[in-house]
């Protein structure tokens, strides 16, 4: 397993590892920001190559699987496919960008902050590459303790408590996510731990319903969705603001992902005797989130509620098993991180500018600086998913298969299409138009630095949301294997 | 012509990019220059495309762009379609963009020059916005328009962000339309799921092989979309509000062009509403309430934007009572002339309101006739086509829409008849207030007071030339047959009423005679109350007077019935379910593991090192594990 240099899925799993367990034993804080800094452009430069040169140019593999623990029958296997493309393409996309937004000294101990942000960057790539079941299970652990880490260290000042909340939640959610991995191991016959193995386990109805149970709680509680919600705007508002745009960029799309790889293809019957419900369930909790935006009165807390919404649109088109929702979610879980990253960042820059959070003791600050207030317009209006913005296209494709699941939950799910206008609107109005108050006085625009980085992410709004077609293309194939295995049910 | 077409919102948005990302550097003189040329441009072209679309032989044109959405099933080209329709509206939107383009160059001379460039960037964009709008091939590029423009009006009725008042116009438009896009969203999905496609083409050809209750549904859903972008009810109280944008914006957004975009999508889906009569008698009837309510309550306005805004409601009803008696043609040439009268007007009372300093209430004007000779009399010929008064433009339009809702219903008619008069009653109340009797202002004011630059008045010459004879393309059967140019013109794209007259042709003249007589009365009703020059103290209004200046109410109902059930929820959600319930019961669990946690205590000594420790210990286990396995 370490002649890893003749495919693309291990370089992305060694760079950012490597970089993280070297950051520990680099002193100055400015090493350890490079050091970052240089690991995560090197995942993305791999990510480039494996966009350039596919499978079919026989330049470098896409796919691997190397002897790991024979014995139990799991291999150390990865697969950078369509689905994986894009997650890993979101992954080393914002980690740079994270990276490069840090203000020195902001943290202390900064080697160990970016050595265990690096962990994350390589369990969440990890997670999304897996092929084997035990690998998978490994990297999600991986994705997740040093995130619990970086919390309670560098977090808010009621991060013990967010933190303990998220950690119960999580481990609760490992703990099913491990059951049913295991069941499903035994069930294989050949003691195998393997993907293709799982999927072709041959289970009872009871077995699927049961097992759908364990591996739906583990990734409803990651995504989150309604009722499993209530670690999130917690978490969000106390973990370091780098820590809040990795968890809500990326590492919810491990619970979408999970449904997709997971879910989905292994436990069919009990898919299709659940989606109505739980779309039910999701739809409506979707709604409730938007409604809980609008009375949120901290800009990190209606980000956190205005994310359940978004994401529960997500896991209910995935759920209603139709072509256009699952391309849409897909695309969408890409565009999704890319605006709230944005989002995230713009709400920091007032933070460490004014030291308040507080939608009610801002405003004004678009007379103080223009620059951050058009990029902060841009990712609102792409939040709220306006056409030629990136959210558009996947929402507008979700929606559609919402609608031929069943219309009136397309308009239920609607209701929070103008829901979103509302919180999203009264946060850019108060926060930034208007007089200026005290707290907002002497507020300044934001440094090139913060322009690149907002910049980059502004162009990807546009570029998915006027031409998807090649972001269409990456992922259709893998897609088309997922609703396939339903059109044949 | 389809290898240049695409420059027509190509420009305007170049345009934006540049006023944009230069507003910095770029001067005021060129930002204006690059913004209006911009525009002057794609009306260049639009002619052209004008030209070759009304000759001979033309059949419709599509231009493929590039594939926007093409997968699972879906096939959505980013594509334009130019026919006779979208040639039209290109006209109109280049034409009195251009003008109101170059109008604004003196009328927003106040602001600093990034704040200008701002501005210009935002007209820029709405252009290219209503541009995507009209020369869609299908539904979604005219969705992207469509948004695309609700997000021009938010920026520019919150221009003047630092006011919260105008912010909350912004807001209140912007969440308005929202509401009436999930309605088009929703018509999109289900036009989709029966026709599979979303193109023009299939939709309206495969149109009668669906349901009527299907073609019913799409059409109402269509509807609610119309009825936000247009200001119809319930859907209509932002327009007013939207009055706090510049001027130049009202004219060109809120009276002019985007308000229409309701007009135009009935208008271009006219296939399906024909097979949908209950939805077409529901914009016909939606349509007049909404043009008599408005007109009831611009009576009482002292807001000289306000009367305007409520009129363009008014005028907007009548449109829609138009189509929905199958009258398209009608509605469309309505489009036409209102376009021209009352982009006329709001540019004129940007005139007034440029001379009287940012003064909007009609109450303290009075005596402007002689101040501002340019500015009255186009404002006066405004007033008169919008009365509808032969030969002006708004005459003839409105003529065919209340003929047109006489064959189908006379109390239609009727009804019809009373808003016209009322217009004409408002309008002249508004023209004497304003123009005659003796100047009420401060004298600072009157000391002051000015005509407006070149720049200004030009745009009103051209535009009161339009309002006199812009009619005269949709000359009635009456007075020649064969006479109506514009439906003519438009008939490959929406087809003749198959509904001919029943009246008689001597009956008909009669009826416009009264109607134009009436109208009189009403002007010389307006001119014995509001022209003298002494108006007495202004008393408080009383009575139905009352309910009319505050708008029927009809806000504070919204207030009642909406937001403060909306933000109820938002607070009972936030504070009892999701803090209460939910977070209770989960941290009820937290304090469970959390007293086991204590009996693992030791296990758990905070350092990053210990658990480090631990992992790796276990990872030993299991490889010693696997090994135990393999024995």
């Amino acid at each position: 397993m370490f002649a890893a240099f003749d495919n693309f899925p291990a370089l992305l799993i060694w760079l950012p590892l490597a970089g993280g367990l070297l950051s520990f034993f680099i002193k100055s804080d400015k090493g350890a920001k490079a050091n970052a800094m240089i690991f995560s452009l090197l995942s993305l430069g791999v990510m480039l190559g494996a966009l350039a040169y596919t499978e079919s140019k026989h330049f470098m593999l896409n796919q691997v699987s190397y002897v790991w623990l024979p014995g139990i029958g799991s291999s150390f296997g990865l697969i950078l496919d369509g689905l994986t493309r894009i997650l890993a393409l979101l992954t080393v996309i914002i980690f740079p960008i994270v990276f490069l937004l840090v203000p020195s000294g902001r943290y202390h101990h900064a080697n160990r902050f970016y050595g265990l942000m690096l962990l994350t960057q390589c369990g969440l790539l990890g997670v999304f590459m897996a092929t084997d079941a035990l690998v998978f299970y490994l990297f999600w652990e991986l994705a997740l303790i040093p995130v619990y880490f970086l919390s309670s260290t560098w977090g808010g000042e009621k991060r013990i408590r967010a933190t303990f909340k998220f950690f119960i939640y999580t481990f609760l959610g490992s703990l099913f996510l491990l059951l049913g991995i295991l069941y499903m191991y035994l069930k294989t016959g050949t003691g195998s731990f393997g993907l293709v193995a799982f999927y072709n386990v041959q289970l009872s109805e009871l077995e699927q319903f049961v097992l759908f149970g364990l591996f739906f709680i583990a990734f409803a509680i990651k995504m989150p969705i309604f009722p499993f919600h209530t670690w999130q705007p917690e978490a969000y508002e106390e973990a370091p603001t780098p820590v809040t745009m990795v968890l809500s960029g990326i590492m919810v799309k491990m619970g979408l992902f999970g449904v997709l790889r997971w879910l989905l293809p292994m436990f069919p019957l009990a898919v299709k005797a659940f989606n109505t419900p739980i779309i039910i369930v999701i739809v409506a909790g979707m709604v409730y989130a938007s409604f809980i935006a609008i009375y949120q009165d901290s800009i990190k807390r209606l980000i956190a509620y205005s994310s359940i919404a978004h994401i529960g649109l997500m896991a209910a088109g995935a759920f209603t098993l139709k072509d256009s929702a699952i391309h849409g979610m897909t695309l969408q879980m890409f565009s999704h991180g890319i605006n709230i990253v944005a989002l995230w960042i713009v709400a920091d820059l007032v933070e460490r500018q004014t030291g308040v959070t507080r939608i009610s003791q801002l405003g004004g600050i678009a007379k103080k600086a223009p620059t951050l207030t058009i990029f902060l317009v841009i990712a609102a209006f792409a939040n709220i998913a306006l056409p030629l913005t990136n959210a558009f296209v996947g929402e507008l494709m979700i929606f559609n298969g919402l609608f031929q699941f069943k219309p009136w939950i397309a308009a239920l799910a609607g209701l929070s299409i103008i829901l979103s206008a509302v919180y999203t609107l009264n946060m850019v109005k108060n926060v930034f138009y208007g007089e200026t108050v005290a707290a907002t006085a002497g507020f300044s625009d934001i440094n090139k630095v913060q322009v690149l980085a907002l910049g980059i992410l502004t162009a990807l709004i546009f570029v998915v949301g006027v031409y998807p077609d090649p972001f269409f293309k990456l992922i259709h194939e893998t897609v088309g294997l997922i609703v396939n295995k339903y059109v044949t049910i | 012509m389809s290898k240049f077409v695409f420059l027509i919102p190509l420009l305007p948005l170049i345009g934006f990019l540049i006023n944009g990302l230069g507003r910095n550097f770029l001067s005021k003189t060129l930002s204006g220059m690059i913004g209006s040329g911009v525009l002057v441009a794609s009306f260049v072209l639009s002619i052209l495309v004008f030209r070759e679309v009304s000759a001979a032989g033309f059949s419709t044109q599509i231009i493929n762009l590039f594939d926007f959405i093409k997968v699972a099933g879906l096939n959505i080209p980013f594509a334009f379609q130019i026919d006779q329709l979208s040639a039209l509206f290109l006209l109109i939107i280049t034409g009195i963009g251009s003008l109101i383009h170059i109008y604004s160059t003196a009328y927003m001379h106040e602001e600093s020059s990034p704040h200008f460039a701002r501005y210009f960037a935002y007209l820029n964009l709405f252009v290219f916005s209503m541009l995507l709008l009209v020369m869609g091939a299908n539904f979604i590029v005219m969705f992207i328009g469509w948004e695309g423009v609700g997000l021009c009006s938010y920026l520019l009725i919150g221009y003047w962000f630092g006011n919260n008042n105008y912010n909350n116009a912004a807001k209140k438009a912007f969440v308005m339309n929202r509401i009436g896009d999930l309605g088009f969203l929703l018509a999109i999905f289900w036009m989709l799921s029966q026709f599979g496609s979303i193109t023009y083409a299939d939709v309206f050809a495969k149109a009668s092989t669906a349901p009527v209750t299907v073609l019913t549904g799409i059409a109402i859903l269509l509807f609610i979309g119309a009825m936000g972008k247009s200001a119809q009810i319930p859907l209509f109280t932002w327009l007013p509000d939207a009055m706090a944008g510049p001027t130049p914006v009202s004219a060109l957004i809120h009276a002019a062009t985007m308000v229409t975009a309701g007009i135009y999508m009935i208008a271009r889906s006219n296939a399906i509403y024909s097979l949908a009569p209950v939805a077409q008698h529901l914009v016909a009837i939606v349509g007049l309430a909404t043009a008599l309510l408005a007109a009831t309550i611009a009576i009482k306005q002292n807001d000289i934007k306000k009367v305007l805004a409520y009129s363009t409601v008014s005028q907007l009803g009548l449109m829609f009572l138009a189509l929905g008696v199958g009258a398209y043609t009608s509605g469309v040439f309505h489009v036409m002339t209102h376009a021209f009268f009352k982009a006329l007007l709001f540019l004129g009372a940007g005139s007034v309101i440029h001379a009287m300093h940012h003064e909007q209430d009609i109450l303290k004007m009075g005596g402007l006739r002689s101040k501002l000779p340019i500015t009255h009399i186009t404002f006066l010929i405004g007033c008169i086509a919008i009365a509808g008064l032969p030969p002006f433009a708004g005459f003839f339009s409105k003529d065919e829409i209340l003929a047109a809702a006489h064959d189908m219903n006379p109390i239609y008619y009727v009804l019809g008849v009373i808003t016209s008069l009322m217009t004409a009653f408002y309008m002249f109340r508004l023209y004497f207030l304003t123009f005659s009797g003796s100047f009420r202002g401060t004298e600072e004011q009157a000391l002051h007071v000015h005509e407006s630059p070149f720049s200004m008045t030009f745009p009103l010459l051209i535009l009161a030339i339009l309002s006199i004879a812009g009619g005269w393309i949709g000359i009635p059967a009456v007075f020649a047959e064969n006479a109506h140019w514009l439906s003519n013109f438009l008939q490959p794209v929406v087809p003749e009423r198959h509904v001919h007259h029943h009246i008689p042709h001597n009956m008909e003249l009669m009826l416009m005679g009264v109607v134009v007589a009436l109208v009189l009365v009403m002007i010389v009703i307006a001119a014995k109350k509001f022209a003298k020059s002494d108006l007495g103290e202004p008393n408080e209004p009383t009575g139905f007077g009352k309910i009319l200046a505050n708008k029927w109410y009809v806000d504070e109902l919204y207030d009642f019935i909406v937001v403060k059930p909306v933000n109820f929820l938002a607070s009972f959600f936030s504070r009892v379910v999701d803090n209460s319930i939910i977070d209770g019961l989960v941290n009820g669990i937290g304090r469970g593991v959390q007293f086991s946690a204590r009996q693992m205590r030791l296990l758990q000594s905070g350092q990053i090192g210990s658990y480090v420790l631990i992992m790796t210990v276990s990872i030993i286990l299991f490889f010693i594990f696997q090994l135990l396995w393999k024995a």
